[in-house]
């Protein structure tokens, strides 16, 4: 099992949401964030004075997948998350020990 | 006071005028609230409480007969103390002053001491110990507001005999404090946003307004508060007092829009804050000037404040001098602005409206005087302050937020999780 984390635009979450929907992926969890990789940030003018701001909003997606699932999953995000432009995201993976559904007991990749 | 008869509409607009000056208080607290970042949101509220707090306390005590007592010797500088100590002769419902009960009048007024000293806080936001500030409030109250404001509301056989010299032998026009009011409070914010110091961080963070909603509904109310401010000097429900809501409204509806446009031109974009900074910024000029002027001047005083100011608040980044709130950019030059331009635009004593320039430089050395008289008063109280008693919160504590570490609570508790538990012992007082 592998759980997959995306780090997208803000406006791009309900293109991946979708995208992932369409194909099976049931559950994901999705948190605010804020970071910068080569985007770097930008310059705002607020009140008079000028200032750089490297912290840009993003979204943090992660869903938990199958090892088969792996690869299917990965290219739809990427080509659902794709604007072309600078500041579209990384995805990574982490490998999972153990997933265990709360409410049944369920262990591995039943519990996905 | 002699043969003096309560008139009930007068009694009755002046009533109403004290509590609308009352609701600037919270109009304030607002607007400074929410322009401070989320962990010192608390602690700029608690100063314009606080204020309010000890300077009524103390306006009952000797305040009211600093400012309105006979003037020492005549000398115009400062009424005398014992006249009307602890409001003697004053407080019950005989009395009357002008046409109105005494008690109305000493309550009216002494919500501007009041609201001044509020207004300087905003200078030093996230970074005062509160005792200290309190003790600066009352201090400065003392020995700067009460002698200004004598200087400048009491007049001549009104509430005493002699008066101010700036009321009086001066002859320079302030209706509802320009310079009083806002000069000396911009003046002080400016001496102790230098005795301070920045906080950490000053200019390498933009740090934010936390809650503009705060900030818009701030200003809508001192805005609705102001027209007991200037309407309400005129101590009477007159023409006069329909005059200065008039101007009030005129004077601020101009001044947002200069404010907008300036910023839209520099910045690129028009903010809800400089909406909110431009009302008051159209408030604070119009206030000396609401009764000296018709329409179109109040819309040209609103106008030149509204930009002027908007072209100020980048100076303390310039000068590197931490005006949190920027009073010195709207109290102070919005004050210079409307007490200076009555030389220009008042009716029959303007320059441009049927007068020379004598009245210019009235004004000119009305704004002078409480401004060099402010600043420098100010600076010695706040540095005597710091030296003493120390006047700045740790840098720990300025870091982990000023609301928690001084006043042990934070503005918005965003989760029910993490409040701790009861220790046994005053469990078992619960239960």
């Amino acid at each position: 099992m592998k759980l997959i984390t995306a780090i997208l635009k803000p406006t791009k979450l309900d293109d991946v949401k979708d995208a992932l929907h369409a194909v099976g992926i049931n559950g994901m969890t999705v948190s605010e964030a804020s970071g910068f990789g080569r985007q770097g940030g930008h310059t705002e003018v607020y009140r008079g004075a000028e200032y750089t701001v490297n912290l840009v909003p993003k979204i943090r997606l992660e869903v938990l997948v199958d090892d088969k699932d792996v690869d299917s999953v990965l290219g739809v995000i990427v080509k659902s998350a794709s604007t072309g432009s600078i500041g579209d995201g990384k995805v990574w993976t982490t490998p999972i020990d153990q997933v265990i559904r709360v409410r049944t007991g369920e262990r591995g990749p039943e519990a996905i | 006071m002699e043969q003096a008869v309560i008139n009930s509409g007068d009694t009755a607009w002046m009533l109403m005028s004290a509590g609308l000056v009352t609701l600037m208080i919270p109009g304030l607290v607002l607007f400074y609230g929410g322009m401070v970042r989320v962990k010192s949101v608390l602690n700029m509220m608690m100063m314009s409480f606080g204020a309010l707090a000890i300077v009524f306390v103390l306006w009952i005590a000797y305040g009211f007969s600093l400012v309105f007592g006979d003037s020492v010797n005549g000398s115009g500088l400062i009424g005398d103390v014992s006249q009307f100590a602890f409001l003697k002769g004053l407080d019950n419902s005989e009395a009357v002053i002008g046409t109105i009960p005494a008690a109305v009048f000493v309550g009216f007024q002494g919500m501007f001491a009041a609201i001044t000293v509020a207004l300087i806080s905003g200078a030093i936001a996230d970074r005062a110990k509160f005792g200290a500030w309190l003790v600066f409030a009352g201090i400065w109250a003392t020995i700067v507001y009460f002698p200004v404001a004598h200087w400048v509301f009491a007049f001549d056989d009104f509430v005493a005999k002699t008066g101010g010299w700036i009321a009086n032998d001066l002859g320079a026009l302030d209706f509802a404090g320009g310079t009083a009011v806002h000069i000396n409070a911009g003046a002080a914010g400016l001496a102790l946003a230098l005795v301070l110091g920045k906080r950490v961080g000053f200019g390498k963070m933009p740090m934010r307004p936390h809650n503009l909603p705060l900030v818009m509904l701030g200003a809508g109310l001192l805005w609705f508060g102001w027209f007991g401010f200037n309407a309400g000097s005129a101590i009477a429900s007159n023409g006069t007092a329909g005059l200065a809501l008039l101007n009030t409204i005129g004077a601020t509806a101009a001044a947002v829009l200069a404010w907008l446009l300036v910023e839209k031109m520099r910045d690129g974009h028009a903010t809800s804050l400089g909406a909110a900074s431009g009302v008051v910024a159209g408030l604070v000029a119009i206030t000396p000037a609401c009764a000296a002027v018709n329409a179109s001047g109040a819309l040209i005083i609103g106008a030149v404040s509204g930009a002027l100011c908007a072209l100020s608040v980048g100076l303390k980044f310039k000068f590197g001098f931490d005006d949190s709130l920027d009073v010195v950019a709207v109290h102070l030059v919005g004050g210079i602005v409307g007490t200076i331009l009555i030389g220009f635009v008042g009716v029959d004593v303007g320059l441009f409206n049927g007068g020379g320039t004598e009245q210019l430089i009235k004004q000119a050395i009305g704004a002078g005087a409480v401004l060099a008289y402010s600043f420098v008063l100010s600076y010695v109280i706040a540095k005597l302050v710091d030296l003493t008693i120390g006047f700045r919160i740790s840098v720990e504590q300025e870091l982990a937020g000023i609301d928690l570490a001084i006043h042990a609570e934070r503005g918005y508790e965003f989760s029910d999780n993490n409040q701790g538990n009861f220790l046994a012992s005053s469990r078992g007082a619960q239960e």
